[in-house]
């Protein structure tokens, strides 16, 4: 018999039953809570007289609407201010752990639970939200799922799951100097596709991947979901096991070397067969731009905008046309022709002290660009914030121009008031470049932080290693 | 959950494929704390041609009289035909509640992102997936006609057209069954409230860190 594939061994660890059609009833560990698809759930269970099972279990934080500007006049948006103070009252009324807005722990959902131990190897991990997959990177099975489920994990601590097929994305040999997590994945979803991974779930693996450190495996798996599978994941190791130890929610003194000897487990046997295995030379990787309105529509820096002409498919063709034409752009323009309106450096994908460690190595000593109207960076946490603050980015961020903002998931999605105007160009590190994602009409770029520092710095679209 | 029936109705046609849910309900409107009233603000940023806010009056807007949604007798479409990886993007469940809410029952479509397609049959929504050369004649059918009706029969996982051409499809028998009988998930789990507890007990002996508050 072939061995288990790491996810094969998360799922067998957490499966309470199963049906004979092979659906399976799924344990969950840890339910992350935020404001916009918590507040139905928590009134469904109400209206059905049922309640929560496993409080522990919840770690909750608002952070799609809250601002990044003014926090001392609150949410200013009665209709935002309604949903955060709705989960307030239900994290009050149900006593579960949450970082309300002024709590220095308090930032983007994916950001604080690992930030927090809160994410562990082993676990399964749900919140109502596709970038769930972030926790991937901790050995964890992470994914989204609909109010409804939030609802059902509630309820029951479980979720009614069929398992998917197994799929690895393996990047031999390491990668270039410069070439970071955020261009890694922008090229597999380049490769496989925005439904290249629906079905599966993903394991990363190869020299690529386990040289990245925590925070590249977070962006790596927080951008699994643009390829199509709900779950990505990387196996265990001593960088994992590191980056844990000691956190408010990681295991005790006394429970952490049971803890290390199960993580140690937390791999894919040797002899495990995956349903789809995917090979990319790491050293061909090189810094990546997204040029249409689907993270698939990528390229390299040092190629031009693509040209629909050249592609013999005729739908995908149309597809491609339609894109530009939405991004106001020509085929075949050379990126640093690109220029750009706004900078977001920020998101669940890329907000963590290392990605604004990143940026401001770009920043330091260089302004941003007279023709740039506005470019911002809003740290991941409160922790992240402070921790940027001690070692002095904000004044490398702020002394060439950029305005220093509080943590929230902000121009991500531009559920606040951060956002584009039609027909902006933004250099974001954020994760979905779909039609309108940053404000109806706007025109988002996908790159790494410090490709949009460099953005930032000189106007237009440029390789970050003809910076440095 | 109401009980899912066969039912004939007049399909809607958007050809594109990866629509994502921010276009089928934009950011601003997921601000409700409600599961109703999306219906509005369906694929908002194509209905309109002036930008919208939650609380606003949608009848004073201006409509893009060019997108199908606004044009009869698709304004009453109960089915939506689309391209591949529908509704890929956010886990959003507001999309699958502002397709219902404007009165669609049933998608159409080559293929579906995972969240969408499992949040769908949560809300008794029926995401119907048909091979892309079939989905290619229905859009041939669709251009041809001024008030193109399928019937969608979930019992015998059939759509059929109107010169009675049937169209079989595939559906895990369990999400059938729940669809049919109008089942809630949760009532059905909760019959495994001892097996939960009988699992959590082991769970815990194996993993103690993990019952930590």
């Amino acid at each position: 018999m072939a061995g288990q594939t790491l996810y094969d061994k998360i799922w067998a660890m957490h499966q309470v039953r199963q049906d004979e059609a092979g659906t399976g009833l799924l344990y969950i560990d840890r339910h992350l809570v935020h404001e916009v698809t918590s507040p139905q759930a928590f009134e469904g269970l109400e209206m059905a007289g049922r309640s929560l099972w496993r409080k522990e279990s919840i770690l909750a934080v608002p952070d799609h609407n809250v601002p990044t500007i003014g926090l001392e006049n609150g949410i200013t948006d009665p209709v935002a201010k309604l949903q955060v103070d709705t989960l307030d009252d239900n994290c009050d009324k149900y006593r579960l752990t949450e970082f309300k807005m002024g709590d220095v722990r308090q930032g983007v959902v994916h950001v604080i639970g690992p930030e927090q131990g809160a994410t562990l190897p082993g676990m399964t991990v749900v919140c109502g939200d596709s970038h769930t997959s972030t926790h991937g990177a901790f050995a964890a099975l992470a994914f989204g799922i609909g109010t409804s489920e939030v609802e059902h994990v509630m309820v029951t601590q479980c979720l009614i799951q069929k398992k998917s097929k197994n799929m690895r994305v393996t990047i031999d040999g390491a990668v270039s100097e410069g070439v970071t997590a955020k261009d890694i994945v922008l090229r597999i979803i380049g490769e496989i596709g925005t439904a290249g991974g629906t079905g599966h779930t993903i394991e990363f693996a190869g020299e690529g991947i386990t040289n990245l450190s925590m925070e590249g495996r977070m962006t790596l798996c927080n951008m699994t979901i643009e390829g199509g599978a709900r779950a990505g994941l990387v196996a265990c190791d001593q960088t994992t096991t590191d980056y844990v130890k000691g956190r408010p929610f990681a295991p005790r003194e006394d429970q952490w070397e049971a803890a290390l000897a199960c993580w140690e487990d937390l791999h894919s046997d040797d002899d495990a067969v995956f349903d789809r295995e995917i090979h990319i030379d790491g050293a061909s990787i090189e810094p990546q731009v997204t040029w249409g309105t689907s993270p698939e529509m990528v390229t390299a820096i040092s190629n031009a905008i693509p040209d629909p002409a050249t592609v013999s498919d005729a739908a995908k063709a149309s597809g491609m046309q339609q894109a530009l034409e939405y991004m106001g752009l020509e085929a075949n323009t050379p990126f640093d022709q690109v220029k750009i309106d706004k900078v977001f450096i920020g998101s669940c994908t890329n907000s963590r002290i290392e990605d604004l460690r990143a940026a401001a190595k770009v920043a330091e000593g260089r302004k941003v660009a007279d023709s740039v109207k506005l470019a911002m960076v809003v740290p991941g946490s409160g922790l992240v914030k402070q921790q940027a603050e001690a070692e002095g980015l904000d004044e490398i961020f702020t002394a060439a121009g950029f305005e220093w903002r509080e943590p929230g998931c902000s121009m991500c999605l531009a559920m606040n008031e951060d956002r584009l105007e039609p027909g902006e160009r933004c250099a974001s590190t954020s994760n979905r470049n779909f039609e309108g994602r940053q404000g109806q009409g706007g025109r988002t770029h996908l790159v790494s932080p410090a490709m949009a520092s460099a953005a930032a710095v000189t106007g237009h679209f440029i390789d970050v290693r003809k910076l440095t | 959950m109401e009980k899912f029936e066969t039912f004939s109705g007049i399909v809607a046609a958007i050809d594109r494929s990866n629509i994502d849910t921010d276009a089928i309900i934009p950011k601003q409107y997921l601000k409700s704390i409600k599961r109703t009233g999306f219906g509005v603000n369906l694929f908002d940023d194509w209905r309109y041609l002036d930008p919208g806010a939650p609380g606003e009056d949608n009848a004073q807007r201006r409509p893009s009289l060019d997108f199908v949604l606004n044009q009869s007798p698709y304004k009453h479409a109960q089915v939506l035909l689309a391209r591949e990886n529908f509704a890929c993007g956010s886990s959003r469940e507001h999309a699958v509640w502002a397709l219902m809410d404007f009165g669609i029952k049933v998608v159409i479509a080559p293929s579906y992102a995972d969240i969408f397609y499992n949040n769908s049959f949560k809300n008794g929504f029926l995401p119907i997936a048909l091979s892309a050369s079939i989905v290619d004649q229905l859009f041939e059918e669709f251009e041809q006609s001024d008030d193109f009706e399928l019937d969608i029969d979930l019992e015998n996982q059939c759509v059929t057209n109107a010169a009675g051409v049937k169209m079989p499809f595939e559906i895990d028998e369990f999400r059938k069954y729940c669809l049919l009988n109008g089942l809630d998930d949760i009532g059905l789990s909760m019959q495994h409230a001892d097996q939960i507890k009988n699992f959590e007990q082991q769970y815990y002996a194996s993993y103690p860190w993990l019952g930590n508050a």
